[in-house]
């Protein structure tokens, strides 16, 4: 198996910066991204995903390390003084690397 | 003995939203899959729009202009209203008072829709175009309680995503297509779908009431932490601002039926559209307070002692002034 190394970029935010950060990854260089509806709890309360203002996304980046490194010293600048945001990244091995 | 029927002092919907509290209070596992809650929101919205194109279609409405800008008005004087009481007497941030002066500025579509069901139960009629006046109220009270926040913190933010975000949200979206749709189609072409936006209407609006009061559940246990000031703002700025709802329909040439709705709708805090666009705009607020003034407090106000409140005024203004 032939394997390149990237990142993926984790952020687990409120709904309601869904398509402000998407927008924002896409423009600073990610090629896509893949979002799911989650509920959770943490230092902002519960928020259990019954409505709109309760909701909560996850939002996955396969990209590389700059890009990796854009996205998230963007996202820390803009969205974490203000919203429950949280950002983690990991190291993946993907087979087609022209697709990340 | 005959029986002799008691005028039930709340609709049969409240206690579809009192068992969804008491669900949530006795830690009930019980949850709407969020999809239901949207396709009922989503219904709702149009069913309310659809009547509304429908009767309009029916009957022409007259002075519509004037009608247009005094609750525009009426719009943005609610949280001009608010701001100071919540700056002066609140003692709360720009940022919290602008906050909930939009929440309170905008307005809740489903305590529209029992203030619906609350007059159809009495036989008690309205105007036709009410629910274009719930589409005109949700866009300007926020857009006013941002403002505030922003002129009194000397902070320049965009206004436009979060204004946009309201215009274009689906229950401004909704309502007005569900409006269009009805005025266009009339009558005669509705029937085919009239069974499942008229005839359930209310079976739907009594299941979406079981969801909202689970959600209001959660919140109360915020309530125990809430202000004592919050708690009074959320019962005495319905009471208000739905005065000034109702005297405003009045003076506007509506029925009592329809001055008690714009009541309702003056009345009411947002709980779908503000959050959204106030997030956005203004981050620095913090969203528990609004919401738990707004959905723990005005909503359950309302839908118990606030609608039949602004029917009374609605009623004795109009017996009064005749």
């Amino acid at each position: 198996m032939n394997t390149h190394s990237r990142k993926l970029l984790v952020i687990i935010t409120e709904a309601a910066l869904e398509e402000r950060i998407t927008r924002d990854a896409m423009r600073l260089g990610a090629h896509g991204y893949t979002a799911v509806d989650v509920r959770g709890a943490g230092g902002g309360g519960k928020r259990a995903g019954d409505w709109e203002a309760d909701r909560n996304v996850q939002i996955e980046i396969i990209c590389d390390d700059a890009v990796a490194a854009a996205i998230a010293e963007h996202v820390q600048r803009t969205y974490f003084e203000h919203y429950a945001v949280s950002l983690f990244v990991s190291d993946v091995h993907v087979l087609r690397p022209e697709k990340f | 003995m005959p029986h002799r029927p008691v005028r039930n002092p709340m609709d049969v919907v409240v206690y579809f939203f009192i068992l969804g509290v008491l669900a949530r209070l006795v830690r009930s596992d019980l949850r709407l899959p969020g999809a239901l809650y949207e396709t009922l929101s989503i219904y709702l919205l149009l069913a309310i729009g659809l009547k509304g194109g429908l009767e309009m279609a029916r009957q022409p409405v007259a002075g519509l202009v004037p009608q247009i800008a005094a609750v525009l008005a009426l719009g943005v004087l609610v949280p001009l209203v608010a701001f100071p009481v919540l700056r002066r007497l609140g003692r709360f941030n720009a940022y919290d008072a602008g906050a909930l002066a939009a929440h309170y500025g905008s307005v809740s579509v489903v305590t529209f829709a029992v203030g619906v069901a609350y007059l159809a139960d009495r036989g008690i009629a309205y105007d036709p175009h009410l629910p274009l006046f719930v589409a005109l109220l949700e866009a300007p009270g926020i857009v006013v309680g941002v403002l505030l926040a922003h002129l009194a913190t000397a902070h320049r933010a965009d206004l436009g995503p979060a204004t946009r975000e309201v215009l274009l949200g689906k229950s401004v979206l909704l309502l007005v297509g569900g409006l269009a749709i009805g005025w266009i189609a009339g009558p005669q072409r509705i029937g085919e779908i009239e069974a499942l936006f008229f005839g359930l209407f209310k079976g739907v609006l009594a299941l979406f009431l079981v969801e909202l009061g689970l959600v209001v559940g959660d919140r109360l246990r915020d309530l125990r932490r809430a202000s004592a000031f919050l708690v009074g703002f959320g019962v005495l700025m319905p009471v208000v601002a739905g005065t000034a709802g109702v005297l405003t329909g009045v003076a506007i040439g509506l029925t009592p039926g329809g001055a008690a709705l714009l009541g309702t709708l003056a009345g009411s805090a947002s709980y779908i559209a503000a959050p959204a666009a106030v997030r956005i705009a203004l981050p620095q607020a913090n969203p528990a307070l609004a919401l738990t003034a707004a959905l723990g407090v005005t909503f359950p106000f309302n839908i118990t002692l606030g609608i039949p409140l602004y029917l009374a005024t609605a009623q004795y203004l109009e017996a009064y002034t005749r």
